[in-house]
């Protein structure tokens, strides 16, 4: 290790400044307020600006964060700002939404002894604070981009993280950017999936998506992959490239008897009516849901902890997470499990559903579990969970909501035929340049990986938009 | 991009209206069976509606709806030369449509309009479509004249006797299948207890019967699950799955219970519009 391990005793990791647990359920605002100009200065100062930075390999787009810290410690907001644009093209939503601590929190040389630097808060601090002088300046971070040649042109499928990445990167070098959603509204996940809580649409998602605008990236909403045309359709009217970022989007149920009753809800659904649909405003928007007085949200990602702290919000009296095995393995971020804890969710660990039970009108009224115990670790690693035969109880429930992850959506992938797909029915994409089988056709995020985070779909879009660029505009654009 | 209506008629007033909307990228894509998601305004709900008809020549396609709740209160409110916000489509599966012979089709309601699709793609196929259309009264029967057309029969009930049979559109069924039976298949579309009827009427001659299942959804691209539905036992999104299944193994009483799910909200938010608009 080339760097000598600190002799004094590190400071603790600033807090983030958050609304009280008891106020914050019952709002949609969202729960981290961000660091304020003395707590980014005393964060950053706990960086050790380490020769190597581990942080940075931690990142899989590569922030050079030991940089932006350092930019920090000097009270440069604006260099921090380029420093990180450079890499990342949505700061704003990795400094919220990114598991920094499997990533580069995870990697800071700090958190050996004690608590790492927190990244996250950092990046969050620099994005929200620098106010961007143009468009080109939001997006990439470079006060002026190149003027749009309309004879360039490439088309994004699906506006998620993976597609405004790839949109930004090129719009940014030149290149006349389509998008195409099938949804009504731009963004993808950051918009239908992650709650207003965690990720503040107008406030962050719209910034990013109005820049594209400005930068000439046109938006066509309503447009369906594999309905409303198809990708050898937007090769024939000239496009140059198309990058498929669609999302893995086919909501995985459990199978097991009542699934169908009238309260279970896909984790895609419940969000998608919420968040999308904003129907935690309702009347006062159209799109209904069912409030619940005791929910189960079955599953341990940040969707279930989205899905759990969304319930909360709504009314609900009490809200469970049942989780196969325990709260240690949960796959959601440490913030968002504490989080939901915070704010009264109950953990049901070692429980899996046997069935969902209902009345006669076909309502949910309670699931029988199965309790279980951690067995031998499996292929991911992590303790399999083993029923205890003959051990299940019954909760009381009104509404649940299926959070167990999600699936390849079948509507692109059937209409494109020439398209290989790998063995879990995922788009087979070239590791490097993120090419399919079809040329010049490329695909990224969770349609090629399966449910994956926002910032490794955003790290698929670059690596896509960087070969597009090499293709479309030669080596040197593709820095 | 808004989609600009192009013509609205008033087939039954207050009730139900067929609207020509100006969207020629879905207009060139639709076929029979074919549904598009619409919504009104900023917010407003996602609501499926079954193409009544195209022409791609125009760019145009064409809805018919019947005013259930705020939303088709809202499109209904609207006239020639508004927008729709958003119209996506078009979606779901398109009918299966091979030249077969003989086939039923069958329309209850405004089920009618989308029956009409699929029976103008049967008539396009070659085969003999016999329309069989039924309504409370007369007056409330749509796409007669439509239907009348091309379809070399075209055979009516009404609840009241006003027009055609008196009875049920099931029984002009059962008759038609006991005096011919080389129908190749029959198609329903209307609303829940019809479809149900019309499967249990067509069981005992084992004709292939097929319905256009009219689920509650959000994406309509297969996202969301809310359309789910049993067919033969497993579990069918309506919208990427469908709309369209084997009437035989669909679990009507299962689909009539989840599409009373939101019923206490679509109450409410009708209220609500009644009262903002002073009705």
């Amino acid at each position: 290790m080339a760097d000598k391990q600190p002799k004094k005793i590190q400071k603790p990791r600033t807090p983030m400044p958050t609304q009280a647990p008891e106020a914050r359920v019952g709002n949609f605002d969202e729960v981290a307020l961000g660091y304020t100009e003395a707590d980014a200065r005393a964060e950053a100062a706990r960086c050790l600006q380490c020769k190597k930075p581990f942080c940075v390999k931690g990142c899989p787009v590569e922030v050079p964060i030991r940089d932006f810290i350092g930019h920090l410690q000097k009270g440069d907001v604006e260099a921090a700002y380029r420093t990180i644009k450079g890499t990342n093209s949505l700061p704003a939503v990795c400094g919220r939404v990114c598991p920094q601590e499997t990533q580069c929190e995870g990697a800071c040389i700090l958190g050996k002894k004690g608590q790492p630097v927190a990244i996250g808060r950092l990046e969050r601090y620099v994005a929200d604070t620098y106010a961007a002088m143009s468009a080109c300046d939001e997006i990439t971070g470079k006060p002026e981009c190149t003027p749009v040649n309309p004879e360039l042109r490439v088309a994004c499928v699906g506006s998620g993280p993976a597609s405004l990445t790839v949109a930004g990167y090129l719009s940014a070098r030149g290149v006349k950017v389509v998008v195409f959603e099938a949804l009504h509204e731009v963004g993808g996940v950051l918009v239908y999936g992650i709650p207003e809580f965690r990720l503040p649409k107008t406030r962050v998602v719209a910034r990013e998506v109005n820049a594209l605008k400005e930068q000439e990236v046109e938006l066509r909403t309503n447009w369906v992959g594999g309905k409303t045309f198809t990708i050898q359709e937007l090769l024939d009217q000239g496009f140059q490239a198309v990058f498929i970022g669609v999302g893995a989007g086919l909501p995985r149920f459990l199978g097991v008897p009542g699934e169908n009753l009238i309260g279970v809800f896909s984790a895609n659904e419940y969000l998608t009516r919420v968040n999308l649909g904003r129907a935690y405003d309702f009347p006062n928007y159209d799109t209904p849901i069912i409030q619940g007085r005791h929910v189960a949200v079955i599953g341990g990602g940040n969707v279930a902890m989205d899905a759990a702290r969304t319930a909360l919000r709504l009314g609900a009296e009490k809200v469970s997470i049942v989780y196969r095995r325990t709260r240690d393995e949960m796959p959601a971020r440490l913030e968002e499990l504490e989080h939901a804890v915070e704010e009264g969710v109950e953990l049901q660990c070692l429980c899996g559903p046997l069935s969902f039970n209902g009345d006669e009108r076909g309502f949910l009224t309670s699931m029988t579990l199965q309790r279980m115990c951690l067995g031998e670790p499996d292929a991911s690693g992590r303790c399999r969970p083993v029923c205890i035969e003959g051990d299940t109880c019954e909760i009381e429930c009104d509404l649940a909501v299926v959070a167990v992850g999600s699936g390849p959506n079948p509507v692109l992938i059937q209409a494109t035929p020439d398209l290989a797909l790998n063995k879990w029915g995922y788009i087979q994409a070239d590791a490097e340049t993120g090419e399919t089988s079809m040329p010049n056709v490329f695909a990224g995020g969770d349609i090629v990986t399966g449910s994956a985070t926002v910032i490794s779909a955003m790290g698929a879009g670059r690596r896509a938009a960087k070969e597009i660029a090499r293709r479309l505009l030669g080596e040197a654009a593709a820095d | 991009m808004p989609n600009t209506i192009l013509k609205k008629e008033q087939l039954i007033p207050g009730q139900t209206s067929k609207l020509v909307i100006d969207a020629p990228h879905i207009a060139a894509k639709a076929r029979p069976g074919n549904f598009v998601i619409l919504r009104m305004d900023e917010h407003g709900e996602r609501i499926p509606l079954t193409i009544a008809d195209t022409d791609p020549d125009a760019g145009t396609i064409t809805i018919v709806y019947l005013v259930l709740g705020k939303s088709t209160a809202l499109l209904e409110s609207l006239g020639q030369g508004d927008e729709i916000l958003d119209v996506c489509g078009p979606l779901g599966r398109a009918t299966d449509i091979h030249k077969i012979g003989t086939v039923i089709c069958v329309g209850g309601g405004t089920g009618i309009a989308a029956m009409h699709h699929i029976a103008k793609g049967h008539h396009r196929a070659g085969n003999h479509v016999v329309a069989v259309i039924g309504a409370r009264s007369k007056d409330l029967l749509l796409f007669y004249d439509e239907l009348k057309s091309f379809c070399p029969e075209v055979l009516v009930s009404t609840d009241d006797g006003s027009f055609g049979h008196k009875g049920l559109v099931t029984d002009l069924v059962a008759a038609r299948l006991e005096e011919d039976k080389s129908v190749a298949e029959v198609v329903a579309v209307g609303p829940v207890p019809m479809m149900e009827a019309v499967a249990r009427t067509t069981k005992p001659f084992g004709v292939k019967t097929t319905v256009s299942l009219n689920s509650i959804m959000v994406d309509g691209i297969g996202m969301c699950g809310a359309c789910r539905v049993t067919v033969g036992g497993e579990t069918k999104f309506a919208c990427v799955d469908g709309p369209e299944f084997d009437g035989q193994l669909v679990d009507f009483t299962e689909l009539r219970q989840r599409l009373c799910a939101f019923k206490p909200q679509e109450a409410i938010s009708y209220k609500e519009y009644h009262e903002r608009h002073g009705r």
